[in-house]
């Protein structure tokens, strides 16, 4: 057993060494308590619909979210929308579709199966809307940044006068969580900027963590089948090791060696 | 060992062995005669092969759904994670478990230095473990590349630039290797052939190195050659299996917390992001396997002969039974070598994170040392160690050294310090 424990100390220092390495750069973020991380962790249904709105009304102006489908809203593990309310908000936007028995392109209300509609035609118009920098596609966005949902959580509320000594260029912000400090987006939330439907108060506060709750099911939808399916399979890796080791136990006391 | 002697006991197997002796292999493997002591670094060879198997079954199912095309790749890879059923977790797998496999293979590995495994009559098994390793680098640096994402497209400009360091003709490998001038679609391609193909012809050189490995038979922590079958010995199964499957699914709880739990935690940030020619990323940075090679390739200012000291530093290895000069293998016996065995452990520890930070200042001062200790100690070290260091007399049997008894042992401190007299 001795050499069981050396084992476990040299697999866990190789991989806190590495993961040590990767976040050298560190920032102190804005901590909140998400639902979804730990053993069992799970999306708050009541933030992901409300982050999902969040979403629709303040980011999409700007942000696309194509690897998204409107079914996805409806589907279990996700903001659990009734399939007659995720037809309603597929039904409110407009896609290309075609050609018709006429060669002709024709619009029509989304479907469940339509992806998320995109703001801009393509990468080009959104670079042209805003002052050249692409707001980047939302759909995995929490996975390609750094410090994940802490990052993006505290990047909604990091917005500050720039500290003297730091001169801005037109259309540039402050922030001070952007990498730089220097971001193009202007400060998306202010307080009451919507109206939540459960009545909800829309702090800047509530908001940054109800979108990133969202974020974060966009990027990850199957998370909670994940979390539910690791706990299984570890404790029956458990039991079963268990078992393996009085056999082995068991067999190898026939001969005079140790295990 | 009755290898030649076996006979099914039935009638229509002892035709069928007649003809293909596929019995008499599988006798051969369960019988195989194995050292009893030893440890839980031994177990590693088969978690490897677990881990082999994992990595196929997995790629090929991923195949099935991935579209190796520059414009589709990234979105493919979303479509395996949202809409095919299972493949979030597939695709973790594979994911992960190229780093399960990196870690389970330097284990190996280091295990393998520790107690002089490659030593004579191991030589040729060592080779083509080495050669294996090679392999398994260009595939999990090709595997890397086929999501299509920034570090996809950023690696695999800095690795396959490497080759322009050629003389007169790396500008035209390049290209060639590139199939256009600039990594896109026909890299894409070709690296998803490659890295489709790499692990078949692993898996060949895995038979060969088992097949190499039951001629002298195992290794063990003694480091002695021992009588087979004998009391030293004990039959592959049930023994090696029932705690080699132990270890594996020790091996496994780790690999599942990654997956199911931390998926991402090993890969970089950066490689959501689809691949973007016009936009280079801060920092590139090779996966964490890598990252010790890495850092040699950079801590010599002169491009050529960085890929020089990175490409000597592996292959070094497969000289290595020839420049360790010493007749003891383990190095339960080589005091000396014990501690410098440590030091080498912690100077590619030190040169993995080096290779991880930006190669200026301090980093690169102590990657430098760190890149010359290393050769420092295969090129001087371990031969003159050989000849130098004063061993500790080495036990005659296993059954010795496991029930301490000492009457051989005796028996050895005469023989050893008679034979210096001569």
């Amino acid at each position: 057993m001795k050499n069981l424990i050396k084992l476990f100390y040299i697999i866990s220092f190789i991989f806190l060494a590495t993961v040590h390495s990767q976040s050298a750069e560190k920032v102190d973020y804005l901590k909140t308590d998400w639902s979804f991380k730990g053993l069992f962790g799970k999306f708050d249904r009541g933030s992901l619909q409300r982050g999902y709105q969040v979403y629709t009304e303040v980011c999409a102006a700007c942000h696309s979210m194509k690897y998204l489908s409107y079914r996805n809203l409806a589907e279990k593990g996700g903001p659990e929308f009734s399939i007659i309310q995720a037809k309603a908000i597929a039904a409110s936007f407009e896609v290309v579709d075609g050609p018709n028995a006429d060669g002709e392109m024709f619009t029509r209300p989304a479907k469940l199966s339509d992806k998320f509609v995109m703001p801009y035609e393509n990468e080009k118009a959104a670079q042209a809307a805003n002052g050249g920098a692409y707001p980047p596609d939302m759909s995995v966005l929490v996975k390609a940044r750094g410090g994940g949902v802490d990052y993006i959580y505290s990047l909604l509320q990091g917005y500050e006068d720039a500290p003297s000594g730091v001169t801005l260029d037109e259309g540039v912000h402050y922030n001070k969580y952007m990498y730089g400090n220097k971001i193009k987006m202007s400060a998306p939330l202010s307080d009451g900027i919507i109206e939540y439907g459960d009545g909800t108060v829309a702090s800047v506060e509530q908001m940054s963590k109800d979108v990133t709750t969202f974020l974060m099911w966009a990027a990850e939808p199957h998370l909670e089948a994940r979390h539910r399916m690791g706990f299984k399979a570890i404790v029956y890796l458990i039991i079963l090791t268990v078992l393996v080791y009085f056999s082995m136990k068991k067999i190898w006391s026939r001969v005079e060696s140790e295990v | 060992m009755s290898d030649h002697d076996y006979t099914p006991s039935s009638k229509v197997g002892k035709w069928f062995n007649d003809r293909l002796p596929l019995l008499t292999l599988a006798n051969h493997l369960t019988d195989y005669p194995t050292p009893k002591n030893l440890n839980y670094w031994w177990t590693f060879g088969g978690i490897l092969t677990f881990c082999l198997i994992t990595q196929i079954v997995t790629g090929l199912t991923l195949a099935m759904h991935y579209i190796a095309h520059a414009d589709m790749a990234f979105e493919s890879v979303e479509h395996i994670m949202r809409d095919v059923n299972y493949g979030w977790l597939i695709r973790y797998i594979h994911a992960n478990g190229a780093s399960m496999f990196f870690l389970a293979v330097y284990i190996h590995i280091f295990r393998s230095l520790f107690y002089g495994s490659y030593k004579s009559p191991r030589e040729i098994i060592w080779i083509i473990g080495i050669i294996i390793y090679l392999l398994m680098m260009a595939a999990a640096f090709m595997g890397y590349v086929l999501p299509w994402g920034q570090m996809s497209f950023w690696g695999a400009t800095v690795i396959t630039n490497l080759f322009s360091a050629i003389p007169l003709v790396g500008e035209g490998i390049v290209t060639w290797l590139w199939g256009g001038y600039s990594v896109d679609n026909p890299t894409l391609t070709r690296f998803f052939t490659l890295h489709y193909l790499i692990p078949f012809l692993i898996l060949g050189l895995v038979v060969l190195h088992i097949w190499a490995l039951h001629v002298p038979g195992n290794n063990n922590p003694v480091g002695i050659d021992i009588k087979k079958p004998s009391k030293d010995t004990v039959p592959f199964h049930p023994y090696i299996v029932i705690k080699d499957g132990f270890a594996l699914l020790m091996f496994m709880i780790v690999f599942a917390f990654f997956v199911f739990y931390s998926p991402n935690i090993l890969g970089h940030a950066d490689n959501y992001i689809e691949a973007n020619p016009m936009v280079t990323p801060a920092h590139i940075v090779p996966e964490w396997y890598l990252l010790p090679f890495y850092a040699i390739l950079r801590s010599v200012p002169d491009k050529l002969l960085g890929v020089v000291a990175m490409l000597s530093a592996i292959l070094i290895l497969a000289v290595l039974p020839w420049l360790d000069t010493s007749k003891i293998r383990s190095a339960v016996f080589r005091p000396l070598y014990k501690q410098f065995y440590w030091i080498l452990v912690a100077d590619v520890l030190i040169l993995g994170y080096m290779g991880a930070m930006p190669a200026e200042g301090l980093y690169l001062l102590i990657a430098r040392v760190a890149t010359a200790y290393y050769f420092l100690h295969f090129l001087v070290i371990l031969p003159v160690l050989g000849f130098k260091e004063k061993t500790i007399p080495v036990p005659l049997s296993i059954t010795e050294s496991v029930l301490g008894g000492t009457p051989n042992l005796a028996a050895a401190r005469n023989r050893e310090s008679s034979e210096k007299l001569k």
